[in-house]
């Protein structure tokens, strides 16, 4: 900042309080929706940035319907059969659901048998012969599951299972423990913990706060009446979406009794695409705002310091008369603005946060972290100088001689 | 004198056609963000039963075992509360209503087969909501005691399958069973679909599902029931399903009511609490007293219905609208100010106060109104751009002539409201001074 008196330019301003107050409003507002907005855009991109923990590139998800569930094991044997025979498929298995598709074992888990008493409800992948490898989980602890173990599926999980649950589920069930051999239940129904997974997002949403996002269990099962109709594919990823395509045509030979639900036959990357559409809707609109409310706020302050220009060029070409120079006439008006930004920025701050406790009430949004204030300061006295920096540069230029003219 | 003053105002914008076009500007997009998401929010508050939600009714009990101390009651029903509560007949009209997802082939058409999204619903549902049939009519009672294969088919399906023409007396196989077509709807688009709506509040605000279209058939809750039991979707459970939700720990069912005179209301949530209170006598309930009775509009806002993204989004144009009209209040204040002379002529030959502030006035209503139409013009292409959004309501969002009166009262109001301190403060402008400097 040029070294400047500040008490010159303070007592000028006594003379405009009205429009240095609506800049200083203008600054204000802008301050606390900046940085309630840009928070507001990181938060949904973090959402948008949940690692599945599978081979989203590679893995596709075909979905039937409207079949006979009394028929539901040839169905099966027949999907596997066809479907493994187009050109680029590397796999493809039976399973229940796949990150970002429908939720389809979604229940409440105890840590005792048959208790009331639910410590959260998680998401259970059920999967037929394949699918383990297909996904590319990773586990960190533990062992996979049995190559051969697949137990028959009773209503939606088998009676008795071994499970692998991912870290974050881990986390929440046994706070700092370590979960292997850990057993938990839901309703008559019992799970053993054999390993830990790096990551596996549940299907859909979570239950409310972001952790949740991981609250799943992956377990094996034979699949038949009630594990039939969803299908992973695997493929190489350059041939995925003409094998998917190929799966489109060929479906109706293959499975001439189902119908495919076109909508959720898709790649895995466009699932998480449709399925964080929203997200990435609102941060861009969030960043049209920002942009609009900066160019508003720019032009205001021109329109305002040009008129203070030109309503003081008298004055202006006395001091320049009396010995000012240029640079002093150019550091007078910036002083000047960033007085009033900082004014601004002060009573942004207070709004900022009310507008976050206000946002906080209405929607699951935490805290504005403390960060996002310079920042905001930052941005707002860099568009301030900028903006003055034309109608400073016309006040600089005006000639001494204006001084000796009357008006 | 207004037209002088118009004359004035024109040519006034017109002298600093850059400082014009830039208060134009700030109003019309503040304007235009703020009309597109009002009207989005607007059409997804409404009433998608004007003049009829007031009689429509929508009780709820609790028939789960245990429950927290804040628990509410359920947002559907277990299937032997629902069947008893619809069975006692004691509203005007009373439907049940749940959705599912069946194979439909057409037999005597070259249709590939399609997964349909089918109502299973009882005969007071068309009367009740006063869903328009374009072709036949509604079911009877008849036809849900003897699980009649009777259908309603949606106009889209109608258009779909047979051209649009009178379908009535055709057949559709539904989960592989003939089913007769006996009635078509007309037009029907109610936003929200309000008759499904259950769950909000543990949607976190994503609730635009809220406004799909209506299902493609409708058909006899009881039918649907014989020819496919198992393809009922549960709302929740507080056990193991068994292989027959009927007798099943969970809540699937939704219990719509007519109550056309105010003083049954109270009577029927009476009859609801009675009811629960026997069951807890049979044994079969444990929360008697969890029961209430809210009307539709309440039960939507309960629910939460208008996604919050959508309101999050007005807010916002609002605040942005507040930075637009500050900063059009500073431009307007720099404008005025700079014709001091002129004010100060005007009033020295006789022109009252007053006269200068209408002047100035009129100069800030006119901007305000260029700045409705640019808003209404940003507003058109918000609408446009939401519509090509690949979201439920997206055909639902057109501007209506309400919201388009007040596109133009808010530009004008918001131009008003901004012009009247700088207005104020040119009408007090010294006269004598201001001579000097000339």
């Amino acid at each position: 900042m040029p070294s400047m008196p500040i008490q010159p330019v303070l007592a000028a301003l006594r003379r405009h309080r009205l429009a240095m107050l609506l800049i200083t409003i203008e600054i204000a507002l802008a301050c606390a929706v900046l940085c309630n907005a840009s928070f507001l855009i990181v938060n949904r991109l973090q959402q948008t940035q949940l690692v599945s923990g599978v081979d989203e590139a590679a893995l596709a998800q075909i979905s039937l319907g409207g079949f006979d569930p009394a028929k539901a094991s040839d169905l099966n044997a027949r999907v596997l059969e066809g479907v493994g025979r187009i050109p680029g498929v590397e796999s493809v298995s039976v399973i229940n659901a796949v990150p970002f598709g429908d939720h389809a074992g979604t229940a409440g888990i105890t840590l005792e048998p048959a208790s009331q008493k639910s410590v959260g409800v998680i998401d259970f992948y059920v999967a037929g012969p394949g699918a383990f490898a297909a996904m590319g989980l990773r586990v960190v602890a533990g062992s996979p599951l049995r190559p051969d173990d697949f137990p028959p599926v009773v209503d939606f999980v088998p009676q008795d299972s071994s499970v692998l649950i991912t870290r974050a589920l881990a986390e929440h069930l046994w706070p700092g423990a370590d979960p292997l051999g850990k057993e938990f239940w839901c309703d008559k129904r019992h799970f053993r913990v054999s390993g830990v997974l790096d990551h596996l997002a549940r299907p859909g949403g979570g239950e409310g706060a972001a952790q949740t996002r991981e609250w799943s269990a992956f377990l094996q099962a034979q699949p038949g009446e009630h594990l039939a109709g969803t299908y992973l594919m695997r493929a190489a990823p350059g041939k995925l979406q003409s094998a998917l395509r190929e799966v489109r045509e060929r479906m109706a030979t293959i499975a001439p009794d189902a119908v495919l639900n076109t909508e959720s036959t898709k790649t895995v990357g466009d699932l998480r695409d449709s399925y964080f559409r929203d997200d990435r809707l609102m941060a861009g609109l969030l960043v049209g705002v920002i942009c609009a409310l900066l160019l508003v706020t720019a032009l205001g302050i021109v329109g305002l310091t040009s008129f203070w220009v030109q309503q003081r060029r008298k004055q202006i070409g006395i001091r320049r008369a009396i010995g000012a120079t240029r640079a002093d006439i150019l550091a007078y008006f910036q002083t000047e603005n960033f007085l009033i930004v900082s004014g601004g920025i002060a009573i942004g701050m207070v709004l900022a946060f009310a507008l976050n406790i206000a946002l906080m009430n209405y929607y699951e949004l935490p805290h504005l972290p403390l960060f996002y204030l310079p920042v905001g300061a930052l941005v707002l006295w860099i568009l301030g100088q900028l903006a003055v920096l034309g109608p400073a540069m016309r006040a600089a230029a005006v000639p001494p001689v204006v001084a000796t003219r009357t008006a | 004198m207004f037209a002088y003053y118009l004359d004035l105002a024109i040519r006034s914008l017109r002298r600093n056609q850059v400082l014009t076009a830039l208060m134009v500007l700030a109003i019309a997009v503040g304007i235009g963000a703020s009309m597109t998401t009002l009207t989005v929010v607007h059409l997804l508050s409404g009433d998608p039963l004007p003049g009829r939600s007031g009689t429509i009714f929508f009780p709820q009990v609790d028939p789960t075992p245990t429950t927290g101390p804040n628990s509410q009651p359920r947002d559907m029903m277990d299937y032997r509360s629902a069947m008893d509560l619809w069975s006692a007949k004691r509203a005007d009209r009373q439907t049940l209503v749940t959705g599912i997802s069946l194979k439909l082939t057409a037999p005597q058409l070259n249709q590939p087969p399609l997964m349909a999204s089918v109502l299973t619903t009882t005969a007071d549902f068309f009367p009740m909501f006063s869903v328009p049939l374009r072709y036949g009519r509604g079911w009877t009672a008849e036809d849900d005691a003897q699980r009649g294969r009777s259908v309603v088919i949606s106009s889209d399906l109608n258009a779909k399958l047979f051209g649009g023409a009178d379908s009535t007396g055709r057949t559709l196989r539904l989960n592989g069973v003939d089913v007769r077509v006996v009635g078509v709807l007309g037009n029907w688009r109610p936003s929200p679909q309000f008759y499904e709506v259950a769950g909000g509040r543990f949607s976190e605000g994503k609730t635009a599902s809220f406004y799909a279209r209506p299902e493609q058939v409708f058909m006899p809750f009881s039918t649907a029931r014989e020819i496919a039991p198992d393809r009922f979707p549960v709302f929740t459970c507080w056990g193991t399903p068994g292989p027959d939700l009927q007798v099943s720990p969970c809540v699937w069912v939704m219990l719509w009511v007519q109550l056309n005179d105010p003083s049954k209301v109270g009577d029927y949530a009476r009859f609801v609490a009675g009811y629960a209170a026997q069951q807890k006598t049979l044994g079969r309930f444990v929360h008697a007293d969890n029961t209430r009775v809210m009307s539709l509009m309440q039960w939507l806002d309960f629910n939460r219905v208008v996604p919050s993204d959508t309101q999050l989004q007005m807010w916002l144009a609002f605040a942005f609208l507040l930075i637009c009209l500050c900063n059009t209040v500073g431009l307007l204040l720099a404008k005025f100010l700079r014709r001091g002379g002129e004010i100060g002529l005007r009033r020295a030959l006789g022109a009252s106060r007053r006269a200068v502030l209408a002047q100035f006035l009129v100069e800030a209503g006119m901007i305000g109104l260029l700045g409705g139409i640019g808003g209404w013009l940003l507003t058109l292409v918000g609408l446009w751009v939401i519509r090509s959004q690949p979201v439920e309501y997206a055909d639902l969002v057109h501007l209506d002539a309400t919201m388009l009166l007040i596109t133009f009262l808010l530009a004008l109001a918001a131009s008003l409201l901004a012009g009247f301190l700088p207005a104020l403060r040119a009408s007090r402008v010294a006269p004598g001074l201001q001579l000097k400097t000339l």
